[in-house]
């Protein structure tokens, strides 16, 4: 793989993530982040429709009229999410029940959006597919880092399993009930912004 | 990107041909996973009821099988509390509560659901020398934000509760959506719904039932509209709107 390959793949995982630094995508971030498995299925969802948008996208994008370029790209990223939709229904119909709303509104999630009207519409579809995957992980990562705090925090359990005995059930841990609900996700997304700054001083953004 | 290609029949045809494409893609995903779907669905639903009845575990893997040798589906109509022909494997309560044909608004609407079906499906289970020693009962309420829909699983003196399951909520997590919690399902079995008058008495008791109490259930703590949501429904589903006129004639008949 070349270097400048790497660098689309690995990039957006760190140095350019699309919650972190672009702040993209937050509402999703917010919802499906109360257990691991969840924010695992919708990274996959994700990082697909990222993936696949990128790739179609690209290879059409000398021939797309510019005036109505983004409706065909919301045509296209909506098949693809419809798609994904249908296979989570098929194969995984517990997760399909907790996540089919939130699978419906990757349409909206301005990840997608912005990597198609940004890079897709640019470059080519090898290194766009590349792009979409690399945003589609950097996404997931936060969301799975989010997701291990306020699963083990507010559930004592990762991936459901229990890890901390909750005193409920005989345990000695009083769950953290902030944690379980959606919008600690800020506090966590925020600790995480700032971690990542601390790191790497010059994601920070001048007065 | 140049302006001489944006004529407006290309860029018509162009969104056209995008069009066409998606919507195969789609339409074939579509087709081709709705058997996989339907499945699914009926698994679920048929792994809850096995659930309600006590039998999950003796099914182990095989939930269709154990399903398809006990359990029998029959609908029956509220207000008379006859069993009448119809198609159970399609019913969708839900959807004939939409229709005003084939629902009735309750007088005493406790439970918020707004329409009520005509009809119910009730599901009879054998035990292994074939008679009926458990109903299930399909219930609906409203919860804290949305419908909870769930199953009731009584023993063949149809007033002695096997068990409370709740299958479909969106009840917040850690607090109403504790419905879930084995700990909470387990206090459960052998609580009454009716007192000797014929009064339905089974409900959810705020800060906890007292260790004699036959009909009351500890609150969800930190839940109490999803806990009243809980009694609503059980004291809507069991009263004369609801299978009240079902089971008086069951029992009056004998379960069998």
């Amino acid at each position: 793989m070349s270097s400048d390959a790497k660098k689309v793949l690995t990039g957006p995982i760190v140095d350019n993530n699309p919650i972190a630094l672009q702040v993209l995508g937050i509402c999703s971030a917010l919802a499906v982040t109360s257990s691991m498995a969840n924010a695992l299925v919708m990274t996959l969802a994700v990082v697909f429709v990222t993936a696949f948008s990128n790739l179609f996208i690209s290879i059409i994008r000398n021939h797309i009229p510019s005036s109505v370029r983004i409706i065909v790209q919301m045509a296209i990223i909506a098949s693809l999410v419809i798609v994904v939709d249908q296979v989570l229904k098929a194969f995984s119909y517990q997760l399909s029940k907790e996540l089919s709303v939130f699978v419906g509104l990757i349409i909206t999630n301005c990840i997608v959006m912005g990597r198609a009207e940004a890079f897709a519409m640019k470059e080519k579809p090898g290194v766009s597919f590349l792009d979409g995957i690399g945003n589609g992980l950097g996404y997931g990562a936060i969301l799975m880092l989010v997701a291990f705090f306020r699963e083990l925090l507010g559930f004592g359990k990762l991936f459901g399993i229990e890890i901390l005995p909750l005193v409920q059930n005989g345990g000695w841990y009083q769950a953290n009930g902030l944690l379980v609900l959606p919008f600690s996700s800020f506090f966590i997304i925020g600790l995480i912004i700032w971690a990542i700054r601390q790191w790497k001083p010059e994601q920070v953004e001048k007065d | 990107m140049s302006s001489n290609k944006e004529t407006f029949g290309k860029t018509v045809g162009f969104v056209l041909a995008v069009c066409v494409v998606c919507a195969l893609l789609v339409s074939f995903s579509a087709v081709q996973l709705k058997p996989l779907q339907k499945a699914n669905k009926l698994l679920d639903q048929q792994t809850k009821i096995l659930e309600a009845s006590g039998l999950l575990e003796k099914a182990g893997k095989d939930v269709v099988k154990t399903y398809n040798e006990f359990v029998v589906a029959k609908m029956i109509n509220l207000d008379s509390g006859e069993f009448v022909e119809g198609d159970v494997i399609n019913f969708d309560e839900r959807r004939n509560a939409r229709d005003t044909d084939l629902s009735i608004k309750p007088e005493d609407d406790v439970a918020g659901i707004n329409r009520r079906s005509n009809t119910a499906v009730v599901y009879l289970i054998r035990n292994e020398a074939g008679t009926i020693d458990t109903v299930v009962l399909p219930i609906v309420g409203s919860g804290l934000w949305n419908l909870m829909f769930g199953y009731v699983g009584l023993e063949s003196d149809l007033n002695t509760v096997k068990s409370v399951i709740y299958s479909d909520h969106s009840e917040t997590p850690g607090l109403g959506a504790e419905v879930l919690n084995p700990a909470w399902k387990a206090l459960w079995p052998g609580k009454k719904i009716y007192n000797d008058a014929g009064e339905v008495k089974a409900r959810l008791v705020k800060g906890g039932a007292k260790a004699n109490d036959i009909h009351g259930v500890d609150g969800l703590s930190g839940a109490t509209l999803t806990s009243n949501g809980v009694t609503n429904t059980l004291q809507f589903w069991f009263g004369k709107e609801g299978y009240g006129p079902f089971i008086t004639k069951l029992r009056a008949e004998g379960v069998k």
